[in-house]
């Protein structure tokens, strides 16, 4: 009994035992579904990224590509004989464009006689070509230049958006049949007049120094005059926030003991930097206009909200850099007698320059596309139609800014304005470029490290 | 004298201020500056502060009141039959601009002083002369708006002279006590030094000041809004349809859905990317992928909102229109116009993706390397180290992350106003235009609303919902991630 059992156990427990001879060389199904896993897990991750690579392709694809349009401009050249008579009754008519826009049409009739062009539009079909503001160029000539009365001027005149559009691609020839504006004849008229040379397209100067334009002249729309309405408040954010932030990181850093109030400060700070905008918005039309009656789409006002925004920001960074600077300076400084007060604007404050600066650009930049709380003050709902004249009145007459006039050019109905609202993203975007790389250069030139 | 005049002299006795405690330091101790306590500049400087900081405390507080004061006294002098017509707000703000538009006209010469001060309304028309400088009112002048008027431009002048003559005579005094303090054993270092102390106290309480601006407002307008329109029918009301003719319902319900439907899009496309983009950055790309495609994921984060808006306005939206729109891709017609609740909650998604990758790669990178090299001795893949040790140990951190980026998604403004649409609805359907709580916000207090209307007073109560909300979040994330990071610190 006892040595078969024996075996016979040994047999029975060993059966399944003899496993199949295997490489080291070869991976198992387990180890196979492992790697499978590992390589799927590893795929993942490289899809993420590349989706995320492909967003942002997308998004700077669709800005180009939209927005590029509105640095050009198509213009037609136009020899108007300034004729006393009619420049006269003109003048005398209640309906001064109007008649200027006759001479135009008459003055454009002979000229496409000129180049040899023939077109069955009658003349007072031909001013669909142009902008509706061609006419006010003309005047203001005039006016500016009464000796020119009775000579023949050359003019670029503005052509209509449409014709615009056309010459970049986004009007087509079929979006035609419903538009009242303007016909498929013109267009093979324009086609004609591009061949002759009359028609040309040109760098849009207009739609980085103008101003905004009625619903009815998207060609004559520009970003200028808001462009000067973010400056001002750029200049309210920095000469408020700089100064402030970096006296609230000092104080924090440097001298407030541990307590509840110093706590309480800390945070409100991080609270404050998580606050979404639009609540400083709100903030700033109730204490600043209703309760202090500011005035309303002033750039001050809209400095002071963005100051309260970027504040915490510039406090965040401001105090990490002046954490960064090493003890031994301040203890050298005290130790050759200077105050703490000295130690710390002698020494300390100018090493830690480059750091506060590249967080205050930082901050500046994210000040600079804020929207929101734009709205809010009334920054969108005044147009920018004029530039501030001086500068008490930049800081207190209404103003756009830049987002906000975007955002207003987004909401209108003709489709010419959205390539003018991507023009204007290029524009801010270029500024807020400019801004990140100084703070990329002054930190790799200046910060040191300890 | 003007407020700009003032400001120029006090700026000339500080200047003259400076140099005299400077001087009379230095002669205090012959000339010698090592017998002085201080150095000379400190005297100088010591002179400044005593100069300027009360003066300007006392030219900051007039300025603060004395509008009131005068409004007062003036509002009082209006009888009840002129406010019954319109608000006495208006009534006032009539006056304001009759006074300053007399005082406009005395100084640009189209006036004499004496004309001005003995106006009478059925002789001039006054609306007609104040019209020729620029100075337009909205209907003809009432002799008793005008006797506002003119009590009005007394009581500035009055108030104006007497405030230069106190801010003046303050600035002064201290000058005066500055100088005479100020001798060689004065410790005019120490004074100077104590006033900067409390000059960055008060610059680091604008943080507290800031919150506080915040609740009150909120707080003074949304109470003034339950007052009007009871709070029951505003949190629990499933319709939102404001019409400023009055009898509107103002239900939040139909907002929260939306916010919370766009913001589980959003967190539903940035979470997966973000997530896994962070762990390949963290765990398996070489230093060089990281050089490259962190920044250029971190770009992301630095577009303005209003592009990410006008993206899915113009770009997101008629792309989806194309696919699930009528006439589409699908052949199906279950979207009618380019915004929905779908297209900004995509966009808004690739908004987040940078900010949850990267909170979510630091929270990655403070997982010891003892535990990743522990796993992997153990025998395990890359992968599943990361699945059961590192996600595990870093879950608290990328939930904090998670809700973080959850209060940006509730308190995005600008991607809703444009891509989510304008009309309030409670549907499942994701291709439908609805609208959020920051949306209507934004489209109640623009325009000219009257402020004191339910349908302007809801922003501020929506406002309060959307404060509360994020700071909730915002604590919780903030705690979470804390008490995470204090383990393997």
């Amino acid at each position: 009994m006892t040595d078969t059992t024996l075996t016979q156990r040994a047999e029975t427990q060993s059966a399944p035992a003899p496993l199949p001879f295997k490489s080291i060389l070869e991976a198992d199904a387990l180890t196979r579904k492992r790697n499978a896993a590992e390589k799927r897990f590893k795929m993942y991750g490289i899809a993420a990224i590349a989706i995320g690579l492909f967003f942002l392709v997308a998004l700077l694809w669709a800005i180009l590509s939209n927005g590029l349009g509105a640095f050009s401009q198509t213009f037609i050249k136009v020899d108007v004989p300034l004729d006393r008579q009619q420049i006269e009754a003109a003048e005398k008519s209640v309906v001064k464009t109007s008649k200027y826009r006759a001479i135009i049409d008459g003055a454009f009739a002979s000229e496409l006689t000129k180049a040899g062009i023939s077109t069955d539009i009658p003349t007072k079909g031909l001013e669909k070509l142009f902008s509706s503001g061609a006419a006010a160029t003309v005047r203001d000539y005039v006016l500016a230049n009464p000796g020119a009365i009775g000579s023949t001027v050359t003019f670029d005149l503005i052509a209509s958006s449409r014709v615009d559009g056309y010459l970049k691609g986004r009007v087509k020839r079929e979006d035609l049949a419903q538009d009242k504006n303007l016909d498929a004849a013109h267009l093979d008229l324009a086609d004609q007049m591009e061949d002759a040379g009359i028609l040309e397209k040109r760098f849009n100067w207009a739609f980085i120094t103008g101003t905004d334009a009625s619903d009815s002249r998207p060609e004559q729309a520009g970003i200028g005059a808001s462009m000067v309405g973010s400056l001002f408040m750029m200049l309210v954010v920095l000469f408020l926030s700089l100064p402030i932030g970096v006296a609230a990181s000092i104080y924090l850093e440097e001298f407030a003991p541990q307590n509840r109030f110093t706590d309480l400060i800390e945070v409100n700070i991080s609270n404050l930097a998580a606050v979404p905008s639009i609540v400083f918005g709100i903030l700033g039309l109730a204490v600043f206009i209703q309760f202090m009656h500011l005035p309303q789409s002033a750039p001050l006002v809209g400095g002071l909200v963005l100051t309260l925004m970027t504040l915490p920001t510039i406090i965040i960074s401001t105090r990490a850099s002046l954490k960064a600077v090493p003890p031994s300076i301040r203890d050298a400084a005290l130790g050759v007698g200077a105050s703490k007060m000295q130690s710390i604007f002698h020494h300390v404050l100018p090493l830690a320059m480059p750091g506060i600066l590249t967080g205050t650009i930082i901050g500046l930049a994210q000040a600079l596309g804020e929207t929101a709380p734009l709205l809010l003050i009334g920054m969108v709902g005044f147009i920018a139609s004029n530039f501030p004249d001086g500068v008490s009145a930049g800081f207190f007459s209404p103003n756009s800014a830049m987002p906000a006039q975007i955002y207003e050019w987004a909401k209108r109905a003709d489709p010419a304005f959205y390539e003018r609202a991507w023009g204007g993203i290029i524009v801010l975007l270029l500024f807020l470029m400019t801004m990140n790389i100084i703070a990329i250069i002054l930190r790799r030139r200046f910060e040191r490290r300890w | 004298m003007s407020l700009a005049y003032i400001l120029i002299a006090l700026l000339a006795l500080a200047v003259a201020g400076f140099f005299a405690g400077r001087g009379k330091a230095l002669r205090s101790a012959g000339g010698d500056s090592r017998l002085l306590h201080s150095l000379p500049g400190y005297y100088g400087w010591n002179i400044v502060v005593s100069t300027l900081v009360p003066s300007l405390l006392v030219l900051a507080i007039w300025l603060a009141v004395q509008p009131v004061v005068i409004d007062n006294h003036v509002s009082s002098m209006i009888s009840e039959e002129t406010t019954s017509a319109g608000s006495l707000s208006l009534v006032m703000s009539d006056v304001v601009r009759v006074a300053e538009g007399l005082d406009l006209a005395v100084s640009r010469g189209t006036m004499t002083r004496e004309e001005a001060a003995t106006l009478r309304t059925d002789v001039t028309d006054i609306r007609a002369r104040l019209g020729e400088i620029g100075v337009a009112l909205g209907s003809d002048v009432s002799p008793e708006i005008l006797e506002a008027a003119q009590a009005y431009r007394g009581w500035s002048s009055t108030g104006n002279l007497l405030r230069s003559i106190a801010v003046l005579g303050i600035a002064f005094a201290g000058l005066a006590f500055g100088f005479m303090r100020t001798n060689r054993d004065f410790r005019a270092r120490n004074t100077v030094e104590t006033v900067i102390r409390y000059m960055l106290i008060a610059a680091a309480c604008i943080a507290i000041l800031t919150t506080v601006g915040i609740v009150l407002s909120l707080i003074f307008n949304t109470v003034e809004f339950f007052r009007i329109y009871p709070a029951a029918d505003f949190f629990f009301g499933l319709t939102w349809s404001p019409s400023f003719g009055g009898g509107s319902e103002l239900g939040i319900v139909p907002l929260i859905w939306a916010t919370l439907y766009i913001s589980f899009i959003a967190l539903a496309v940035a979470v997966p990317i973000g997530l896994f983009a962070a762990i390949y950055l963290s765990e398996y790309a070489t230093s060089t992928v990281r050089a490259i495609a962190k920044p250029l994921l971190e770009i992301l984060a630095g577009i303005p909102t209003i592009v990410y808006g006008l993206f899915a306005l113009l770009t997101v939206g008629p792309m989806l229109m194309n696919v699930f729109g009528t006439g589409g891709a699908l052949g199906v017609s279950w979207m009618s116009g380019a915004s929905s609740v779908f297209t900004a909650g995509v966009v808004m998604g690739i908004m987040l993706i940078p900010f949850v990758s990267s909170l979510s790669d630091d929270i990655i990178n403070a997982v010891p390397q003892a535990m990743r090299d522990g796993s992997l001795g153990l025998g395990a893949t890359h992968s599943e180290t990361v699945k059961q040790v590192i996600l595990p140990a870093a879950l608290p951190g990328i939930v904090g992350a998670i809700l973080l980026a959850a209060s940006r998604a509730i308190g995005e403004t600008m991607i809703v106003v444009l891509g989510a649409g304008a009309a309030a609805r409670l549907s499942l359907n994701p291709l439908e235009a609805m609208t959020t709580v920051t949306a209507k916000i934004v489209s109640q207090l623009t325009g000219d609303a009257d402020f004191a209307s339910p349908e302007a007073l809801v922003a501020f109560a929506l406002g309060m919902t959307l404060f509360v909300v994020t700071l909730a979040l915002n604590i919780v994330a903030l705690y979470i991630v804390r008490k995470y990071r204090e383990q393997y610190d």
